[in-house]
């Protein structure tokens, strides 16, 4: 078993109502433009299970409309993300849907669009602000996140091990240490999470590495990040 | 291994007397190890947690704002006020202010505002009530409140690595239960007590909650959460004062961790947040399903 931060217990700093509904919604809204490369145009939000039954009530879908837009689960502006999203010429639509049985009751399909740009993603809040990625586009995969996990990459890389040893050890070179890494097969390579603790990556830390590392596809940061 | 690991009551009690410190002392050292951070940016961090408890329970006891469904909202308001004449009252200053204060993170939490999920966001009221209201009866200096936090999040942790801290998974013993047995060891150790003293508060305090549902009206986390939180002040409260008193708890903190975990493996589905069971499914709660637009469950008697 990993070892648990005190701040997993206290913690995370979050915008209610409900570290399933709301929190790890966002988590996963967070995930989702991580992996589309673009600033999507239209987004659409199918609800399955518990995520369709209940979502008024804890704030989900303002939740998930957040974390397309790179919000912290922590930002108050969660409340306001209707109306900032209409600002910046966001589409949205929420549908309630069956995604079938094997998927877990709280789990969101969500289609980012921009111009031909097409990608779906589909998680899970799984509970405590955890969640799970388990299909983009048709292809499975299973990354998990953490609502309490402010700064985490999303890397896509070759199946060989020594890429994504390069890159953490240049990350580790920058002061600032990997608590987790959590690795997906996707298409013919690799996706993988890097939660990072101590002092936040820049922007051009992470466009350094992404150009500079062989063998790294793309490094995305689930949270806006910012410049040095 | 790491110098400060631990995994249960046992290994931080060892550490506390191997070291000489306290639990707080000892969450705080394991963090800046297993983090690579330094002791004070671990004791910054935690003064950010506390920052943001301390706002949303500022907010709260002044808001009469009520929850999208209306379930809730204005009684943090009420308790506080109710502060300014403690006659009327059979609980002490602390106890009652400690109320307010629970039910003032609760309720934010309910109308969207930013709290600290402490350990999660349906139990997060009892470790900032009980440990901000003794904090300034005692006066304590923020040293002081930062090592109840500290010791407060050592018990929760050690409760997620042996049972759990998700309604999900437990029911409500493990959110506002495992809430009352952090705060009661947090309290504990601010008042001076052992670490021994700590955990048979935890005990005891963890103890009551054992078995406790999570039926919550509409699945949202309002009703019955937030008066949870409430009392789970006086719960912690009364632990500790036991302890203090030289009570002890005769089931170790660690044996009762478990029979909580077991507890969790046998409760039924229907009481662990699906509001399919208990108070989400009397009359008044079919009256907010309705109300949300969800199926109606009759009542099985």
């Amino acid at each position: 078993m990993t070892n648990l931060s005190i701040f997993d217990i206290a913690g995370p700093i979050m915008v209610g109502p409900s570290s399933s509904h709301t929190a790890g919604a966002c988590k996963i809204g967070q995930f989702a433009r991580a992996l589309f490369h673009h600033t999507p145009k239209k987004v659409t939000f199918y609800l399955h299970g518990s995520f369709a039954e209940v979502y008024k009530g804890h704030a989900t879908d303002l939740a998930l409309l957040a974390g397309v837009m790179k919000f912290q689960t922590s930002d108050p502006r969660i409340k306001e993300s209707f109306k900032i999203a209409r600002e910046n010429h966001l589409e949205f639509k929420f549908i309630t849907t069956d995604l079938g049985e094997k998927y877990h009751p709280n789990t969101v399909k969500i289609v980012l669009e921009k111009g031909k740009n097409k990608m779906s993603v589909i998680g899970s809040s799984v509970g405590g602000g955890m969640i799970e990625i388990v299909k983009i586009d048709e292809f499975e995969v299973y990354l998990q996140g953490s609502a309490g996990k402010h700064l985490s990459l999303v890397v896509c890389h070759q199946k060989n091990p020594k890429v994504l040893k390069d890159l953490e050890g240049k990350i580790n070179k920058l002061g600032i240490k990997i608590v987790e890494s959590v690795e997906s097969a996707f298409r013919d390579e690799r996706l993988s999470v890097l939660s990072l603790e101590g002092r936040r990556i820049t922007v051009e830390e992470v466009m350094e590495l992404e150009k500079n590392t062989p063998g790294i596809d793309f490094i995305r940061s689930l949270s806006k990040l910012q410049k040095s | 291994m790491n110098i400060y690991e631990f995994h249960t009551a046992e290994d931080i009690i060892h550490l506390c007397r191997k070291h000489k410190l306290s639990i707080g002392e000892i969450a705080k050292r394991y963090e800046a190890e297993r983090s690579g951070k330094s002791m004070p940016a671990v004791r910054n961090k935690m003064k950010q947690t506390r920052d943001v408890m301390y706002e949303a329970v500022k907010k709260g006891i002044h808001s009469t704002q009520k929850s999208k469904m209306g379930m809730v909202g204005g009684d943090a308001y009420k308790i506080y006020k109710a502060l300014g004449n403690t006659a009327d009252m059979m609980g002490n200053k602390v106890t009652v202010r400690a109320m307010a204060y629970a039910v003032a993170v609760g309720e934010q939490n309910a109308c969207m505002g930013r709290i600290v999920a402490f350990p999660t966001a349906g139990g997060a009221g009892v470790v900032p009530g009980v440990l901000f209201s003794s904090a300034e009866h005692f006066k304590a200096g923020k040293r002081k409140l930062l090592n109840g936090m500290f010791c407060a999040s050592a018990v929760g942790l050690i409760i997620a690595e042996g049972a759990t801290l998700s309604a999900a998974k437990g029911g409500c013993q493990a959110e506002v239960g495992a809430g009352v047995a952090m705060a009661a060891a947090g309290l504990t150790e601010m008042r001076g007590g052992t670490p021994e003293q700590c955990f048979h508060s935890s005990a005891m305090a963890l103890k009551s909650y054992l078995g406790l549902a999570c039926d919550p009206l509409g699945g949202l986390v309002e009703v019955p959460c937030i008066k949870r939180n409430a009392l789970g002040c006086m719960v912690a409260i009364g632990a500790s004062d036991l302890s203090i008193a030289g009570v002890k708890s005769f089931i170790p903190f660690d044996e009762v961790v478990l029979a909580m975990k077991n507890i969790a493996k046998i409760m039924s589905p229907k009481l662990r947040e699906t509001a399919l069971g208990g108070l989400a499914v009397t009359k008044t709660g079919n009256m907010i399903k309705r109300k949300l637009g969800m199926k109606i469950t009759p009542m099985d008697l």
